[in-house]
């Protein structure tokens, strides 16, 4: 981000901005083989962007990873090979549907596929020798977040120990590791919700439509306005009805609820972002609700 | 953007003032609130513990203390705040140190009932060794002793009689109450007495601009970029973080450890070049000699350089539970981009953080013990003292054998 200062300032995105192009060279001097998790929402457009900042004008030196549960939004899809193209990356993909398909994990009651993308995760990692995952998690999204380290190291199982992490001092971030364990990493950690809208907005970062307010046929759960897709199908005494809905997070589309909005601007958005009182992920993830512990739990399991 | 790291235990009422904080910032979420309002009632809780809002772990929960570090983000139409919460126990001083270590400002509670206690001294003892600029004391609890005065003052003075042992080059002493809201966001109408601001506006609008480092120059490297394209081909540049001070196209640059001079020629950013550079900006600086610089090297100034020595001297702080640091103990350090390995000389001696007594008999230091500490290591550090440097004077110590980040040393000069 350019600015012209001459009090020696930056402004308060410029040093974020600073801060996650710091950590992805420091990630890039210190591991072998990372690679970035994508799946086209807008935490890692962001950070697809800043990766081909920290590294202009060489090309982004890893691949990017897609854990692709099969319950996506079309327009995510299409906005990942689009971007993936442009950029010029490699695009790793990890089926979930393919791994239920040979017996890895087995579909869970309930329709959601959150926590079996856990190992289809960690299988990709063993396959491709990856050690260092760059993840857009952000500490604001959620409390057990908000006490991970950004350089979140896991073990040969994947998993996280809440207990046990690792002292992180100053801008100093330990990236050692042995074979066969990896370090999550999180650039995004001191970004909010609104800081990533502005982002967005500033560096005219196109997004997948579905974030933009538009009429959808949608079903009301548990207060939550949920598309009627080929997952989410109205159930006995449930009516479809169409609304002016938009996807404050883009997620499995078996569990993403819409927000009713009718923002269909940046502009629009990031008003609404900054006068709503519901965090993006109480407004939209059924599976979060499920208890208070349940982010702790999977990423003890190895989830991100 | 401020960031600011709290410190004092559950009791002092610290969860209750960053839920005030975020409350009336109107940064609490409405379905944050439901979920705490609803854990509490379940738990048969008299009130709503705002402490739930901050641990996020179970076991947190469970025993009700905070064990590590958790990050707030918080703003107002002024500034941008980022709370490193801290545990205060002294079980937990290494994740005190650890919040203190990127933080702006640091706020100290105690409760004006209780008065000063051992650990308000030893969370003002960390905030000194870590350099912490500004440092605010919130005496808590006021309502509890009738908003007086002189219950508040007495605390001022003792503390203030304390501080002049420590370095603290900017303190404030607020009177509050969190839980009534006094002097948090608004100036409290039951202490007319007290002619200061309101902690809010006191954050908003402490000057942190002059804490940073413009005068010495120093640029550690952390990766060199070199395409591989046609287009590109005689690209090199070297890409990090200005640690402090300020780079400009033309300036004269000493690349160490070589020594050998260079002028830059350009300050890349994927947007164009910078006129300037200056923390904590991340660019790719351009050199007009082909010289050999890699990651770990520093570009400074030739009349403003960095100590280059194999024998540093520095305040560790320990934070390994599994095993002491002893003298002859090798380990690994990462300072600034550079990695090296060291070995333990000498503790000179070890400091007790509640009295700041001396003990010059140690051999090492057991968890969360801090002593100053002589080390030989294999290649030259490019340091500064910490005191006036936090990012070249600062290191992290690294067993090597199960990688886990042991301690923490800040060089002296």
């Amino acid at each position: 981000m350019n600015e012209t200062v001459s009090d020696y300032r930056v402004s308060h995105l410029a040093a974020l901005e600073a801060e996650a192009i710091y950590i992805f060279r420091e990630v890039i001097a210190s591991c072998q083989r990372p690679v970035l998790l994508f799946s086209g929402g807008k935490d890692s457009i962001v950070m697809l962007h800043l990766a081909k900042k920290a590294f202009a004008p060489a090309a982004v030196p890893f691949p990017v990873l897609h854990v692709d549960t099969g319950h996506n939004f079309p327009e995510a899809i299409e906005y990942r090979d689009k971007r993936v193209d442009d950029t010029g990356v490699q695009l790793v993909v990890a089926s979930v549907q393919e791994a239920i398909d040979r017996g890895m994990v087995v579909e869970p009651p309930g329709g959601s596929r959150n926590r079996i993308q856990t190992p289809v995760l960690l299988e990709a990692v063993e396959k491709h020798g990856f050690d260092a995952l760059f993840g857009g998690a952000r500490r604001d999204e959620e409390k057990a977040r908000a006490k991970e380290r950004i350089f979140s190291f896991r073990d040969e199982f994947g998993q996280w120990d809440p207990k046990n992490q690792r002292p992180e001092l100053w801008n100093l971030y330990n990236g050692r590791m042995h074979p066969g364990e990896q370090i999550r990493v999180f650039p995004l950690s001191n970004w909010t919700e609104l800081d990533i809208w502005h982002y967005i907005a500033d560096q005219d970062i196109p997004l997948p439509s579905i974030y933009f307010a538009h009429d959808r046929e949608v079903v009301e759960r548990d207060g939550m306005f949920y598309g009627v897709n080929e997952f989410i199908r109205p159930t006995e005494g449930e009516k479809t009805e169409v609304r002016r809905v938009r996807y404050r997070t883009v997620g499995d589309a078996s569990c993403t609820a819409a927000v009713e909005s009718n923002a269909d601007t940046l502009e629009a958005i990031i008003a609404e972002v900054a006068a709503t009182r519901i965090t993006e992920r109480g407004a939209t993830r059924g599976d979060d609700k499920a208890s208070e512990a349940a982010m702790e739990d999977r990423k003890r399991e190895g989830y991100f | 953007m401020l960031r600011f790291a709290t410190a004092g235990s559950v009791d002092d009422g610290k969860s209750t003032l960053i839920g005030r904080l975020l409350f009336d910032s109107k940064s609490l979420f409405t379905d944050q609130w439901e979920s705490v309002e609803q854990v509490s009632a379940q738990r048969g809780d008299d009130y709503t513990d705002f402490a739930l809002l901050t641990d996020g772990l179970r076991s947190e929960r469970e025993q009700g203390i905070t064990i590590d570090v958790a990050y707030r983000y918080f703003a107002t139409p002024k500034r941008k705040f980022v709370i490193a919460d801290t545990p205060g126990h002294i079980q937990y001083t290494r994740n005190m140190v650890t919040g203190a270590s990127t933080a702006d400002l640091a706020l100290i509670l105690v409760d004006a009932r209780k008065g000063l206690v051992e650990q308000s001294r030893r969370h003002a003892f960390l905030c000194s060794l870590l350099r912490v600029p500004h440092l605010v004391l919130c005496v808590n609890k006021m309502d509890l002793v009738d908003y007086d005065q002189e219950v508040f003052e007495q605390i001022e003075a003792e503390f203030k009689a304390f501080a002049t042992k420590l370095e603290i080059p900017d303190l404030s002493v607020i009177p509050i109450s969190a839980l009534e809201g006094d002097n948090v966001v608004n100036r409290s109408e039951n202490m007319t007495w007290y002619e200061g601001t309101s902690l809010l506006h006191h954050l908003e609008n402490v000057h942190i601009a002059s804490d940073r480092n413009l005068v010495d120059t120093r640029f550690p490297v952390q990766h060199v970029i070199r395409p591989h394209s046609n287009s590109n081909r005689d690209y090199r540049g070297y890409a990090g973080q200005v640690a402090s001070g300020v780079l400009k196209p033309g300036d004269e640059v000493i690349a160490l450890p070589s020594g050998f001079t260079s002028t830059i020629t350009a300050i890349d950013t994927a947007d164009g070049p910078l006129n300037e550079a200056y923390p904590p900006m991340s660019v790719t600086v351009r050199l007009d000699d082909d010289i050999d610089i890699s990651r770990g090297d520093m570009l400074a100034r030739v009349g403003n350089q960095p100590r280059a020595t194999q024998d540093v001297e520095a305040m560790v702080c320990w934070m390994d539970e599994s095993r002491p640091m002893r003298v002859r103990g090798k380990y690994a350090i990462k300072h600034t981009t550079a990695d090296v390995r060291a070995i333990v000389k000498d503790v000179q001696y070890r400091l007790d953080v509640n009295t700041l007594h001396r003990s010059e008999d140690a051999d090492g230091l057991a968890l969360n013990e801090i002593g100053r500490v002589t080390l030989r290591t294999t290649k030259p550090l490019l340091a500064d003292d910490y005191r006036r440097n936090r990012s070249t004077g600062g290191f992290i110590i690294i067993d090597e054998a199960d990688n886990r980040t042991v301690g923490a040393g800040m060089i002296v000069g």
